[in-house]
């Protein structure tokens, strides 16, 4: 597999891939945040929210098991509010031996984390896969994010799949040198982290050099710490329009989930 | 799919609105005084040097090492950067790093992105430093200048800054009612403990490598302790805040729940206000189900709204590509 394989930015030429990143960006951050403000056992807001994310995704047209593994990924965090299940008083659901018995209330809990972490990761993996990083850091940048952290965050995108190539040579250097390991041979526990760790140190001195280079590079062009990024035009009359229908919508979903199920 | 072998990071739906509003300005502070300070460590060179160190750390946690049974160690990098870079650009590096796993990666919610910023970028990296000083400084009392010091203080401070963040994690899961803090915080302590002396050794070992290579580069670091004083106190603080509160915490679950609500920290977990609106769920729709069906209908019409208006650009434009 290549790394470049990692972004999750697919080209494309859908409705979504057009739209401009500032009301891409500032939709998806008010969806996520209208999906935490619904309280648990709004089941119609939930709904309706899922409904939208669903459409964006048909929007943007992606496939749909891109989607599904992308979004599968951050499950094993799930695993963290299952305890709730257990621990949330209320009416009894069924029990586990060592007195462990769940409850009716702690799955509505448990069901609504894990809804609203899927929600939330389909509107943001929806935002990558038809905005390039750079773009996204544009928008970011015009929202007043500061200089020096925009640039940092651009070399590293920039630098980023480099460098996980370099990685990657490393580690098929030591696969090629050690073979394949087996239980209970090929060094101790200690060794192979020490050996692992020297990856990580040649790593960072192969970045610092590189570092190094491309400071001399960006100073030979004329760089003075400023990063330059081309003035965004103003918002067309649509997007205007998109921009302030959806945080109406959104708000409203919001606003009637606190009303009716707070 | 992702450059860690799994998911490291809080996504969204597990953090209250309030937590996350209140650690996206823990953060926001943090990260802010770390800009205007970071000048002092490193020149006009800096964004070029943090930007790539950022991408070296990040592309680093691919690296791992086999433990048992399938499961593996691999590097998280605070204080690594820290001791590399020095604790202010060590700051910068890692909100680099947590922010483009969460901006492109999802690995950690957007909303949560303040809260994973505070845990491995402002407690890992003070942590990790305040652990890296400390022990420096002891350990040159007792073995002068042995080259064993530093990899053995990187160990310290790698396994402390896991460890410590895993706490403010699993307190931040239990302020939001979504993890009971009584299990939250041995269950995330736990597996951190484990996990942090992989993150130790990795760190150690690449002490290792660097001393043998560029000794020169772990200089700055370790000159200017003195001046560094801030986050020395902060990392102090922050460690020993976490493991008395964390205990507390766990033995007093309710307890914790009990100010979560009476803040209002909980929105999670509270009834329906029937009392305020006792028949309409919707205005001028008395039932729930109703609302239910109601929002279900409007639903599917938005999808298949949706689908049409693919379906209709596209065979728009098929015929300009046959022709």
């Amino acid at each position: 597999m290549t790394t470049a394989a990692l972004d999750p930015y697919r080209p494309g030429d859908s409705l979504l891939h057009q739209l401009d990143a500032r009301v891409k960006v500032g939709l998806a951050l008010g969806f996520i945040l209208a999906t935490a403000l619904a309280p648990p056992g709004a089941w119609p807001v939930l709904m309706l929210l899922l409904a939208l994310a669903l459409a964006v995704v048909i929007l943007a047209e992606l496939r749909a098991s891109f989607v599904l593994a992308r979004t599968a990924l951050t499950l094993p965090f799930a695993l963290a509010v299952l305890p709730s299940l257990f621990t949330v008083a209320g009416t009894p659901l069924f029990s586990l031996p060592w007195g462990w018995t769940a409850t009716w209330e702690g799955m509505l809990r448990v069901a609504n984390v894990a809804i609203k972490m899927w929600l939330s990761v389909l509107v943001a993996l929806t935002l990558t896969a038809t905005t390039p990083f750079t773009a996204i850091l544009v928008v970011l940048r015009g929202w007043g994010l500061p200089k020096l952290l925009t640039a940092i965050l651009a070399l590293t995108w920039r630098y980023l799949f480099v460098l996980a190539e370099e990685a990657q040579r490393l580690m098929r250097a030591r696969a090629a040198r050690s073979g394949h390991i087996v239980q209970g041979r090929g060094g101790s526990l200690a060794w192979r982290a020490r050996v692992t760790g020297g990856m990580v140190g040649n790593l960072l001195l192969r970045g610092t050099d590189r570092a190094e280079r491309i400071y001399s590079a960006m100073a030979a062009r004329g760089y003075d710490g400023e990063p330059r990024v081309l003035a965004q035009p103003p918002l067309t009359v649509r997007n205007r329009a998109l921009l302030v229908l959806g945080s109406i919508c959104l708000t409203l979903l919001a606003l009637a989930g606190i009303l009716f199920w707070g | 799919m992702l450059f860690s072998p799994v998911p490291m990071h809080i996504p969204d739906g597990f953090l209250s609105v309030l937590v996350s509003v209140v650690f996206w300005a823990f953060s926001i502070v943090g990260v802010g005084y770390a800009l205007t300070r970071v000048g002092e460590d490193l020149g006009e060179r800096q964004a070029p040097i943090m930007g790539v160190l950022a991408a070296a750390i990040f592309a680093g946690q691919m690296l791992n090492f086999s433990v048992t049974g399938g499961t593996s160690g691999h590097l998280l990098g605070a204080a690594l950067a820290t001791i590399v870079l020095g604790p202010w650009a060590a700051v910068l590096v890692m909100t680099s790093v947590v922010g483009i796993q969460a901006l492109v990666f999802q690995d950690g919610g957007l909303l949560a992105l303040g809260a994973n910023i505070f845990n491995m970028a402002i407690v890992g990296v003070a942590v990790a430093y305040f652990a890296y000083s400390t022990v420096q400084r002891l350990l040159q009392r007792v073995a002068k200048d042995a080259a064993w010091i530093i990899p053995v203080n990187g160990f310290v401070a790698g396994w402390l800054s896991i460890f410590i963040a895993s706490l403010a994690c699993a307190l931040q899961l239990a302020l939001s009612g979504s993890s009971p803090a009584n299990v939250a915080v041995p269950a995330m302590g736990g597996i951190h403990a484990l996990i942090g002396i992989g993150e130790g050794l990795i760190t150690a070992g690449s002490l290792v490598f660097i001393l043998a290579a560029r000794r020169d580069l772990l200089q700055p670091a370790a000159a200017s302790a003195g001046s560094q004083r801030v986050v020395w106190v902060g990392g102090l603080v922050i460690a020993v805040l976490l493991t008395i509160l964390s205990p507390l915490a766990s033995a007093h679950p309710d307890g914790l729940e009990w100010v979560a609500e009476e803040r209002g920290f909980i929105d999670l977990a509270q009834g329906p206000l029937y009392e305020i609106i006792p028949d309409y769920v919707l205005p001028g729709i008395s039932n729930e189900a109703l609302a239910t069906i109601l929002a279900g209908v409007v639903g599917v019409g938005l999808v298949l709204a949706a689908t049409l208006v693919v379906a209709y650009a596209r065979r728009r434009a098929q015929p300009v590509k046959e022709q």
